[in-house]
């Protein structure tokens, strides 16, 4: 577990601000190296050239797939939304890739912050919010008829109310858990392998040969199944804003 | 697990970078950049379906242009031919007209050339009747010794040379 744990950096430990803390921690620096690498992913891209390049062109996948995605889920009134889902969709997919990069045999440790839910909770509360205020700023008091679907049985509307607020008001830690669940399982499975590897392998050949060298096969395959983990947490994160954006925006 | 055990000391330094570096992401990368690619992109489609717009368009004229020349060219042939035709007709009438002028002169120069002979031939013929004539009538006071009257030796001269 220790791959978890946050470790305030450059003795910034007593850094506060009107008495909470704001140590600039390991978390923090691997937030701050998602964000200096995506903003040269995407000002690489942002050369504005007629004939893209190739990297131009990946900048340009990117930001189509996230217009494709808006205008699917919640039409053209979702356009307005690209920056937002953009950077939300590729923080969270440069933060998941960084947790998972080997950088651990150059000696540096790697700090997934997408496996803390102090880090998804704010990013789904910023979600949520957004979702409330548009929801609120462009239907008033219209905005709770989302709670009651068409042809609700006029009997049945206090029940159906309730239900639908919960389940309204479960999204943002819905959200916010599934990311930090699916990151933190995973690094925690990679974890567990392997230490059968290398507990297996101090214990005796035998047991190496039966428990630790098919525990590292496991391994290759998990690495590439949390590669892909990485990047549809990443899709799942930005399709449910999009999808309660839709709800704010359209009212169903 | 360090995210419960960690939280009371961790939670406000994790709030606080996360929305500092979000919002920097945000700001800068999403507000600044992403509007400028999405725009490059859909400048890059507006020139695309101009230019497919414009090549459209280029090729209706050029179609158009086309069966314009068509007709002019069908126009042209058909004055070329009809010009052919005309100069053609201009030249056998000239051709029969120089013909006919030839033919005239010919037939004048024969009909003058016969008229010369037959003028020939009746002096000729009036020669040898005066010949005849004053042979005979020599030849009558020699062998008869008579003076035979001159018309009327003449007309028996006539009557033998035209009956032979």
């Amino acid at each position: 577990m220790h791959q978890f744990t946050i470790e305030p950096l450059f003795g910034s430990d007593g850094w506060q601000i009107a008495g909470y803390n704001i140590a600039f921690t390991n978390s923090a620096l691997w937030m701050a190296i998602a964000t200096v690498l995506l903003l040269v992913f995407v000002a690489g891209g942002a050369k504005r050239q007629l004939v893209p390049g190739r990297w131009q062109m990946a900048v340009e996948t990117f930001t189509g797939f996230i217009d494709g995605m808006l205008a699917a889920n919640v039409g053209a009134a979702g356009k307005k939304y690209v920056p937002y889902i953009f950077s939300l969709f590729m923080f969270i997919l440069f933060a998941n890739f960084l947790g998972l990069m080997p950088l651990g045999v150059l000696g540096l440790h790697p700090f997934t912050f997408t496996s803390h839910f102090s880090a998804t909770g704010v990013l789904s509360i910023l979600s949520f919010s957004i979702v409330i205020i548009v929801g609120f700023a462009k239907h008033k008091l219209h905005f709770f008829s989302l709670f009651v679907p068409h042809g609700t049985p006029a009997a049945m509307i206090p029940a159906i109310f309730v239900v639908e607020l919960i389940s309204f008001l479960v999204r943002p830690f819905s959200l916010g858990l599934r990311l930090f669940v699916a990151m933190m399982a995973g690094h925690v499975l990679l974890e567990v392998l392997s230490s059968f590897v290398i507990s297996s392998g101090n214990a005796s050949i035998g047991l190496f040969a039966i428990a630790g060298l098919p525990s590292f096969i496991l391994m290759v395959g998990i690495c590439a199944l949390e590669l892909l983990v990485a990047a549809i947490q990443a899709y799942v994160f930005a399709l449910l804003t999009c999808v309660y954006l839709n709800d704010a925006e359209n009212l169903h | 697990m360090p995210q419960i055990e960690q939280l009371a000391a961790t939670y406000s330094s994790q709030i606080f970078w996360l929305l500092v570096f979000f919002g920097f992401t945000f700001f800068v990368v999403g507000r600044g950049m992403v509007p400028k690619v999405m725009d490059t992109v859909a400048q890059r489609d507006k020139q695309i379906a101009d230019d497919l717009f414009a090549a459209e368009r280029a090729r209706k004229q050029a179609d158009e242009e086309e069966a314009a020349w068509r007709t002019r060219e069908n126009a042209n042939r058909a004055e070329a031919q009809s010009l052919i035709a005309d100069a053609r007709g201009k030249a056998a009438a000239a051709t029969a007209d120089r013909l006919a002028a030839a033919q005239g002169v010919i037939d004048g120069k024969l009909a003058d050339a016969e008229s010369r002979i037959a003028e020939a031939r009746r002096s000729a013929s009036a020669e040898i009747e005066d010949v005849a004539a004053d042979a005979a009538r020599e030849i009558v006071s020699r062998v008869a010794g008579l003076s035979v009257d001159e018309a009327a030796v003449r007309s028996a001269v006539k009557e033998n040379l035209v009956h032979g």
